[in-house]
């Protein structure tokens, strides 16, 4: 009976609602989390999985030996390698193609990898203009290793002690 | 030519009035972004200008240049006419209100029984504009608003009873001048849960977050203006703040006195000035946007009852004591 009127009251003078008007006011006045994106950046994992790329040893030599692991292993089939021998007997890739469009970000394939060549680095801005872009041939994928080879090293270097 | 001067002199004076209106309407929504944002810990718009501030021009000329749409199986004639009716009820109200003693287009001596009819118009606006489209969520939406306006204008009406009651007059200006000799001389005082009562309508009869049913996002897309694009949404758009800033003015001249210092008999401070009134006027537009970045939206069931079952009782009731004070001679305002 008095938790009926009481609970009546308090609707009536509308006590709820001004606590909620209190918690936004004082919202109003807190410190603003917004981080201007284009000029600055959240921070990101050693971990993170952006955009593939195919390492090279400090020799210049591609690490890839066309094991085809990460082919077997990608569960979106983005990955197509075909390989051949190349004049110095060794096994190499005369193909490596991942459709970005397929390709769910996984990282199974940077951890199926024995050699440590295809590896996802934190690069994450890159668009496409024109379809068939969204393939990464080989060539565009040891590119990205040669540009993103420092990032990549210093991310490992940060999660190596995990690894 | 003498008739001539005079139709321009009141074209001028109209204008007076209608270009502040306009671009405080336009900049209307940029507060109210940049405000919900703050109470949201964002930042809000600033891109456009500094801190955003050219935003509204922005969002302006998009709206010019888009095309506008009319749905093949719509009425073109009343699809088109709608936003005008809600655009002309929106402005036409601002004819007889009054900007301090001698700043006022009409001194009409009917000046708020004139507000409420031009006022009420608007909602054949939305009827016409959701009826025109011949499209099931924009008939959703008018309907949920014809409905809602009903039920609120009735409360509202009665809140306003309430100030005529205790001022003894219609005229705005009167009314204002009723309120005269200080802070609790004003009604909002004697007349709390009329004013309350009056602004919870007001929201539910500018169809505002948390009363905003008739655009109802999440259930019926758009509501009303869900067939309309470019400048004919952006005339709806208008009319809807045009639409906020006549009630919180009225809110203001009726319950808050108007151009009325808080500090009367203070020298400069206690004298009466438009800057009282606009500020008075912004404090009631924060409020607006204050719920809305507070409340979720009512249920349509729960704004019918609270409309019809706990706000016309509650103003028939206060309106019962105002008279009996009126009538008793114990009213302390000028009567």
């Amino acid at each position: 009976m008095f938790d009926t009127i009481a609970r009546y009251l308090k609707s009536l003078f509308l006590l709820e609602l001004l606590g909620g008007l209190a918690v936004t006011g004082r919202y109003l006045f807190r410190h603003k989390l917004t981080i201007q994106y284009p000029e600055a950046h959240t921070p990101l994992s050693p971990r993170f999985r952006g955009l593939h790329a195919l390492r090279r040893y400090p020799n210049g030599e591609e690490r890839c030996i066309a094991c085809k692991l990460c082919e077997a292993v990608c569960p979106a089939l983005a990955i197509t390698i075909e390989s051949d021998q190349r004049e110095d007997g060794t096994r190499r890739t005369t193909r490596y193609e991942i459709d970005l469009f397929k390709c769910i970000y996984c990282g199974a394939c940077e951890e199926s990898c024995p050699v440590d060549s295809i590896v996802e680095t934190s690069a994450f801005e890159y668009t496409f203009e024109r379809f068939g872009e969204h393939i990464m041939t080989k060539s565009d994928l040891l590119k990205h290793g040669d540009q993103y080879e420092q990032r990549i090293r210093a991310d490992r270097a940060a999660d190596a002690r995990y690894r | 030519m003498s008739n001539l001067i005079l139709v321009i002199w009141t074209i001028i004076k109209i204008m007076m009035v209608m270009v502040p209106l306009l671009l405080s309407v336009a900049w209307l929504p940029y507060a109210e972004r940049k405000i919900i944002g703050y109470m949201q810990i964002r930042i809000g718009p600033n891109r456009v200008g500094p801190r955003g501030w050219l935003q509204p021009i922005a969002d302006a000329m998009k709206l010019m240049f888009k095309e506008i749409t009319v749905p093949a199986s719509a009425n073109k004639v009343l699809f088109l006419l709608s936003p005008v009716l809600c655009i002309a009820a929106a402005l036409g109200a601002w004819a007889v209100i009054p900007f301090s003693d001698a700043l006022v287009l009409s001194n009409c001596n009917v000046g708020l029984l004139y507000v409420l009819a031009i006022s009420s118009m608007g909602v054949y606006g939305i009827i016409i504009a959701g009826w025109a489209s011949n499209s099931k969520y924009s008939f959703l939406g008018s309907m949920r608003s014809t409905a809602q306006m009903v039920a609120y204008e009735i409360s509202m009406g009665f809140a306003l009873v309430g100030v005529v009651v205790g001022a003894g007059s219609l005229n705005l200006g009167s009314i204002v001048h009723a309120q005269q000799g200080g802070l609790f001389h004003w009604f909002w005082f004697p007349m709390l849960p009329l004013l309350v009562i009056y602004f919870i309508s007001a929201v539910a009869e500018t169809n505002r977050a948390p009363f905003d049913v008739t655009e109802g996002e999440s259930e019926i897309v758009a509501g009303f203006h869900l067939e309309y694009s470019g400048m004919s949404f952006a005339v709806f758009f208008l009319a809807e703040y045009a639409n906020m800033i006549l009630v919180s003015m009225l809110a203001s001249l009726l319950f808050l006195g108007g151009w009325l210092s808080p500090f009367e008999g203070v020298p400069i401070l206690g004298e009466p000035s438009i800057f009282w009134l606009l500020l008075k006027v912004s404090f009631f537009l924060l409020l607006y946007l204050w719920f809305r970045a507070t409340f979720p939206r009512y249920r349509y069931d729960q704004i019918m009852r609270l409309g019809w079952k706990v706000f016309i009782p509650i103003t028939i009731a206060w309106l019962l004591l105002i008279g009996a004070l009126v009538v008793t001679g114990w009213a302390w305002w000028n009567v």
